[in-house]
C-alpha cells in the first residue's frame, strides 16, 4: 500500500519551499519535518491548544487542523519569520521577553503568531480585548498576567511604528541586535 | 562597577532563542530517524490470549515490531521500584511491554518501528491484540472494598499502610471540648505540560556510544537506568534533557517503556530512533496524580487551638506503583501546615486500580494536605463563630519556635523539621494585600446589587530542596567566557538565568559573560534531577559553591602575577584587580591561560603561560601537590534535610445565584522562599502555580468511568484554564533566609499550585453556605448542593 504524493509548494516567510506529500499530511508535520521549520509546536493535534499556530496568507490558522495540500501555493508565516535577519527580535517577541510571557516556551511561537494576527485586525485593543483574543491558546506555565502584558505593550509600539505586526522586524538604525547564539 | 546580580529581577537569557522559534525540544531532533507508535491496551484489565501482526507485516514503510517475546531477558523483567520503602510491601511495576495482562486502559502493549509516525500508526493500526477482558477496579472505595483485585496476588489492592504519629491523637480529641469529623477528598488530575513525552536515540557502532534524548526531568537517572537495563557501562551512555515544553512532575518518572525500548531499538537496528507522544497517549500513558479520599477527626478548644487531629486517607496510586510512597507521605507530613500540632496521627493506605499510575504532578501530595488542613480550620472557626484568621493566628508555630522538629519523618527520611519563616507576619501582609478586614463591607454592598460573593484564605508550607545532592562545574575559558554545568535538567524554569546570575556575582564578571548548561551528562555526570522545588537551593547554591572555589584560584594566580596579597584583589568587571588601583589589574581569560602551565604557544596570550615566559621559582612544580591546572572548580551542595518555604493566599469569588457559576474577583498571595535569586522569575512560578491551582479547583478532573475508560483524554473534555479563566494576582514577599545553605533560598516552583483547591473552596463556601468538601467542583456541582440545601435562586 502505497500513499500517492502530491506536490505543495509554498512561500514560507517570504522564501519559496515545497515538498512532495500524501494528501493526509498535516501542515504542522510538513512545516516541522518536511521543511525543517521545527519553531511551531504541537501541543494536542486536535485543534484546542493553538501551540501550532501559523499565519496563512495573513491569518491564523491551527497548522495541525490543516492538510498541507490544502495550502498549495499560498503564503505562510511561522515563528521563524518574525526576527530581524540579524536575529533582533520582533516588537511582540521583545514584549514577550520584557514581560516574562514565556516559561518553558513550547506554547510561545503560536501565542506570538496569534498576537501578530490579531494586532493587524485590531492595532489598538484594550486589556479585555487582548484577553479574549488570546484566550484561545493554551499556556500552561506562566498564568498567562505576561502574555497579556507582552501583548499590550507590543501592540502600542507596533501602532507608534506603523509597521505590520505579521510583517518580519526591520530594526531601527540603533537598536540592539542580538544575533543568533 | 559589576552590580550585583542575585536578587535582581533580569530578563531571562534562554528567551531570545526561545521566540524566534529556535529551540530545540525533543522532536526537533532526529528529523532522520525511525519511529515508533505504540499498540495500547484499550481495556483497563484483561488479559492478552493472542497478538497477532501478520496484517501488519506489508504495510510498506515498515520496520520492525517488537512484543514481549522480542525483548531482551533483562527488558523482560519488570520496571524497578524507584524509591523503596519499609511499608511498601507489595510493590508491583509494569513490563516495558504488557506480559499476559494489562492493567491500565494506555498500557503498551506492542512497540512499531517504521519510516515516519504515519507509517508506523498504519501499522500499529493493523496489530490485533485478543484480549479476555477481566473486572476493573476503579475508585478508591471500589479498589478498598476488593471485591476485585487489580494484581490477583495481591487481593486486597494494598500495596503499603503506613501510620505515622506525635503525642495520642485519639486520646487527646476524646478529652477536647469539641470535636468534629468529616470526610474531604480531591480528585485525579495530571500534571499536563504542553509538550508530551519524548525520547530519541542514536548508537554510534564505530564508538560504541549511545545518546539519549529526552523529555525528562533527570537526565543523569534515565542514563543510569538505560546503562544498567541494556547491560552497557555508564560511560558508553549519555543522556540529554534538550529544550523541554513543560514538567511539572510527570517527566520526573522514569525509566518509561520509551525510554528503554527507544535505546534498545536504535542498537538493534543500527538507526535513529524516535517516540513522540501524542496527547491521547499522554492522557493514557503518562502518570496522573492528587486523587485522595480523606477522614478527619479533630478536636479543639473554645479558642479553636487544635488538641488533637487524626487523618486517614486512601491513596489511588493507580495500576503500578513505580514512584513508592513519596506523594502520600508528603500529604501525611505537610497537611499540618504551619501549625503547632502535638497530638497527631495519621493512617494511609495506597491502593491498587485498573488506571494510570500515581507520580508526582507539581504540589505532590501537598494540595490534598493542605485541603484537608485548611478546610478543618475553617470547620473549627464557623463551629466557634470566630473569625477564620483568628483561629490561624491561634494556632500558628511562632518565629522564636524555630528550628521545629515534629518529630515525624519526611519523605527524604529525614526529620521533618521546619528551618525558618514567620507565619504570624505573612498573616499581616495577607490581610492588608486582599483588605481581609474591609471584606464584610464589600459583601454587604454585593449583596444590595442582588450579587453574593464570598472570601477564603489557605496556608501552607512547602518542604523543597530536598537531597540527596547536586553538583556545579565552573570553568573560565581563555576568552573570559565563563561556563558553568549541572547535572539536573530544565522545564523553563530560568534556570540559565538564575545559576548565570549567582556565578556571576562570585566571579565578578557581566552576566552576558555567563553561559549555563543543565541537563547534559556529558557536561555534568552526577546528578538526582528537577522536583520538589529543589533546583535553585540544591544546584543553585552548588554552583555557588563551585564559583567560590575559581573565585579563590582566580585570585591566588592573580596575586601571584601582580605580586600582591589576595587580601588586595577584587574580582570587578571580569578582571582581578588591586583595590583602588583599577590600572594594576589581570583578566579572568588571562588567569585562565596562565592557570595552565604550557609548553606550546598559539597566540599571544598562551605564549605567557609557557614555561620561558616567566621567571617562575625554579625549585617548585609548575602544578603543585594541591593545584590542577585550569581555571575551574566543582563542588557539591548536600544539605543535612530540607528546607521549607511558606505562604498564604486568599481569594474573593463571586457565584452566580441563577446558574452557580464561579467568578474569582481577587486573588492574593504572600510567599516566602527566603532569598529571592531572581524576582521575576519568583514571580512567574508562583502565578503558573495559581493557574495550575485553579485549574485544580475548577477544571480538571481525569473522569474514569467503571470500566476504567478515561472519558475526557483531550483538551476538548479536561478543561485547563485560558487566559479567560486565570484571575489577575496581587503578591507580596516576606524574606526569611533558610539557615540551611549558603545562599538561604527556598524553593519555589511548587507552591503556587498548592492551596489552590482550599482556598477557592473556602471563599465558594463562603459566598453561597453550602459545605464544600470536594474538589474540583463545577458550577453544576454546585448547583446541586445549593439545590439540596433549597437556596433560593436555584429553582
Amino acid at each position: 500500500m502505497s500513499e500517492v504524493l502530491h506536490e505543495v509548494r509554498v512561500v514560507v516567510n517570504g522564501v519559496p519551499a515545497s515538498a512532495r506529500v500524501e494528501a493526509r499530511r498535516l501542515l504542522s508535520d510538513f512545516l516541522r519535518h518536511d521543511l525543517g521549520l521545527t519553531g511551531t509546536h504541537v501541543g494536542c493535534e486536535h485543534g484546542v491548544c493553538g501551540a501550532c499556530t501559523v499565519l496563512l496568507d495573513g491569518a491564523p490558522v491551527r497548522a495541525c487542523l490543516t492538510l498541507a495540500v490544502a495550502v498549495d501555493g499560498h503564503e505562510l508565516t511561522t515563528i521563524e519569520g518574525l526576527a530581524a535577519s540579524d536575529g533582533t527580535l520582533h516588537p511582540i517577541q521583545r514584549a514577550f521577553q520584557d514581560h516574562h510571557g514565556l516559561q518553558c516556551g513550547f506554547c510561545t511561537p503560536g501565542f506570538v503568531l496569534t498576537a501578530a494576527g490579531f494586532l493587524a485586525d485590531e492595532p489598538s485593543p484594550d486589556t479585555e480585548a487582548i484577553r479574549e483574543a488570546m484566550s484561545g491558546n493554551l499556556c500552561r506555565c506562566t498564568g498567562y498576567a505576561g502574555i497579556l502584558a507582552a501583548v499590550a505593550q507590543a501592540s502600542e509600539e507596533l501602532a507608534a511604528s506603523g509597521a505590520d505586526p505579521r510583517a518580519r522586524h526591520r530594526p531601527e538604525r540603533g537598536e540592539a541586535g542580538e544575533g543568533p547564539r | 562597577m559589576t552590580t550585583r546580580m542575585v536578587g535582581a529581577p533580569v530578563a531571562r537569557v534562554e528567551d531570545p532563542r526561545l521566540l524566534r522559534g529556535e529551540g530545540r525540544y525533543l522532536d526537533d531532533l532526529g528529523q532522520d530517524a525511525y519511529e515508533v507508535a505504540i499498540v495500547r491496551s484499550p481495556h483497563a484489565h484483561a488479559r492478552i490470549v493472542d497478538i497477532d501482526v501478520s496484517a501488519a507485516i506489508d504495510v510498506e514503510g515498515l520496520v520492525a515490531i517488537y512484543t514481549y517475546e522480542d525483548l531482551p531477558p533483562r527488558l523482560q523483567e519488570r520496571l524497578p521500584v524507584l524509591i523503596p520503602h519499609p511499608a511498601l510491601t507489595r510493590p508491583r511495576t509494569q513490563h516495558v511491554l504488557a506480559k499476559d495482562e494489562v492493567n491500565h486502559v494506555g498500557e503498551a502493549v506492542v512497540m512499531v518501528v517504521a519510516r515516519d509516525r504515519y507509517v508506523a500508526e498504519d501499522a500499529a493500526e493493523r496489530v490485533r491484540v485478543l484480549y479476555e477482558p477481566l473486572p476493573a477496579v476503579v475508585g478508591h472505595e471500589v479498589s478498598a472494598a476488593a471485591e476485585h483485585a487489580v494484581h490477583a496476588d495481591i487481593p486486597d489492592n494494598v500495596a503499603a499502610s503506613l501510620e505515622q504519629t506525635i503525642g495520642d491523637a485519639p486520646r487527646a480529641i476524646a478529652a477536647a471540648p469539641n470535636r468534629l469529623s468529616f470526610r474531604l477528598d480531591i480528585d485525579r488530575s495530571a500534571s499536563m505540560p504542553l509538550e508530551g513525552r519524548g525520547v530519541h536515540a542514536r548508537w554510534d557502532a564505530d564508538d560504541r556510544r549511545l545518546r539519549v534524548h529526552s523529555s525528562t526531568q533527570t537526565p543523569t537517572s534515565v542514563r543510569a537506568v538505560v546503562a544498567t537495563m541494556l547491560e552497557l557501562p555508564f560511560a558508553q551512555v549519555d543522556c540529554v534533557a534538550p529544550d523541554i515544553g513543560g514538567g511539572f512532575g510527570v517527566k520526573i518518572m522514569h525509566p518509561w517503556p520509551e525510554e528503554l525500548l527507544v535505546p534498545w531499538a536504535a542498537i538493534t537496528l543500527g538507526h535513529e530512533v524516535k517516540y513522540t507522544e501524542d496527547r491521547r497517549e499522554h492522557f493514557i500513558a503518562a502518570n496522573h496524580e492528587r486523587g485522595q479520599v480523606q477522614w478527619v477527626d479533630v478536636g479543639f478548644d473554645d479558642d479553636g487551638r487544635i488538641l488533637g487531629l487524626d487523618v486517614r486517607f486512601l491513596h489511588d496510586h493507580g495500576a503500578y506503583i513505580p514512584y513508592g510512597l513519596i506523594v502520600p507521605i508528603i500529604t501525611s507530613t505537610q497537611l499540618l501546615g504551619p501549625y503547632r500540632i502535638t497530638d497527631y496521627r495519621v493512617r494511609f493506605d495506597s491502593l491498587y486500580t485498573n488506571t494510570v499510575p500515581v507520580t508526582p504532578y507539581r504540589g505532590a501530595g501537598r494540595p490534598q494536605g493542605c485541603f484537608l488542613m485548611e478546610r478543618t480550620v475553617d470547620r473549627i472557626a464557623q463551629h466557634l463563630g470566630i473569625d477564620r484568621t483568628l483561629v490561624r493566628e491561634r494556632n500558628f508555630i511562632q518565629p522564636d519556635e524555630m528550628p521545629y522538629d515534629f518529630g515525624l519523618t519526611f519523605q527524604d527520611g529525614r526529620p521533618y523539621c521546619y528551618d525558618s519563616g514567620d507565619f504570624p507576619a505573612s498573616l499581616a501582609k495577607l490581610k492588608e494585600l486582599i483588605d481581609w478586614d474591609g471584606f464584610e463591607s464589600r459583601r454587604a454592598a454585593a449583596a444590595a446589587e442582588g450579587r453574593r460573593i464570598g472570601i477564603g484564605l489557605a496556608a501552607y508550607v512547602e518542604g523543597t530542596g530536598v537531597g540527596p545532592y547536586e553538583g556545579g562545574h565552573v570553568l573560565v575559558e581563555p576568552s573570559g567566557r565563563v561556563k558553568v554545568a549541572t547535572g539536573l535538567s530544565t522545564q523553563g524554569q530560568g534556570h540559565r538565568t538564575a545559576f548565570a546570575q549567582i556565578a556571576a556575582d562570585e566571579l565578578g564578571v557581566p552576566l552576558d559573560d555567563v553561559e549555563v548548561v543543565t541537563g547534559d551528562t556529558r557536561r555534568f555526570g552526577y546528578a538526582v534531577g528537577t522536583f520538589a522545588s529543589r533546583a535553585a537551593v540544591m544546584s543553585g547554591n552548588a554552583i555557588h559553591l563551585a564559583a567560590r572555589a575559581v573565585r579563590e584560584k582566580a585570585l591566588a594566580i592573580a596575586a601571584e602575577a601582580l605580586e600582591v596579597s589576595v587580601d588586595d584583589l577584587e574580582l570587578i568587571d571580569g578582571s582581578a584587580r588591586v583595590k583602588g588601583s583599577p590600572d594594576a589589574a589581570i583578566e579572568l581569560g588571562v588567569l585562565a591561560t596562565i592557570s595552565n602551565p604550557l609548553r606550546y604557544a598559539f597566540d599571544e596570550s598562551a605564549e605567557r603561560a609557557t614555561q620561558f615566559a616567566s621567571p617562575a621559582d625554579p625549585n617548585r612544580p609548575p602544578v603543585g601537590d594541591d593545584e590542577s591546572p585550569g581555571l575551574e572548580g566543582t563542588d557539591f551542595y548536600s544539605p543535612v534535610r530540607s528546607t521549607f518555604a511558606n505562604g498564604m493566599h486568599a481569594c474573593e469569588v463571586e457565584v452566580d445565584p441563577e446558574t452557580s457559576d464561579v467568578r474569582i474577583l481577587r486573588y492574593a498571595v504572600v510567599h516566602d522562599c527566603g532569598t529571592l535569586i531572581n524576582p521575576r522569575i519568583v514571580e512567574g512560578q508562583i502565578l503558573g502555580g495559581v493557574a495550575q491551582g485553579v485549574g485544580g479547583a475548577l477544571y480538571e478532573r481525569m473522569a474514569y468511568d467503571e470500566h476504567g475508560q478515561l472519558l475526557n483524554a483531550s483538551f476538548m473534555d479536561f478543561l485547563m484554564p485560558y487566559a479567560t479563566e486565570v484571575p489577575a494576582v496581587i503578591t507580596d514577599h516576606l524574606e526569611t533566609p533558610s539557615p540551611l545553605n549558603p545562599l538561604g533560598v527556598k524553593g519555589a516552583g511548587e507552591a503556587g499550585v498548592i492551596p489552590g483547591s482550599a482556598v477557592i473552596a473556602a471563599a465558594i463556601e463562603d459566598a453561597v453556605g453550602v459545605v464544600i468538601d470536594r474538589m474540583p467542583i463545577t458550577p453544576s456541582e454546585l448547583h446541586e448542593r445549593r439545590l439540596l440545601a433549597g437556596q433560593e435562586g436555584t429553582s
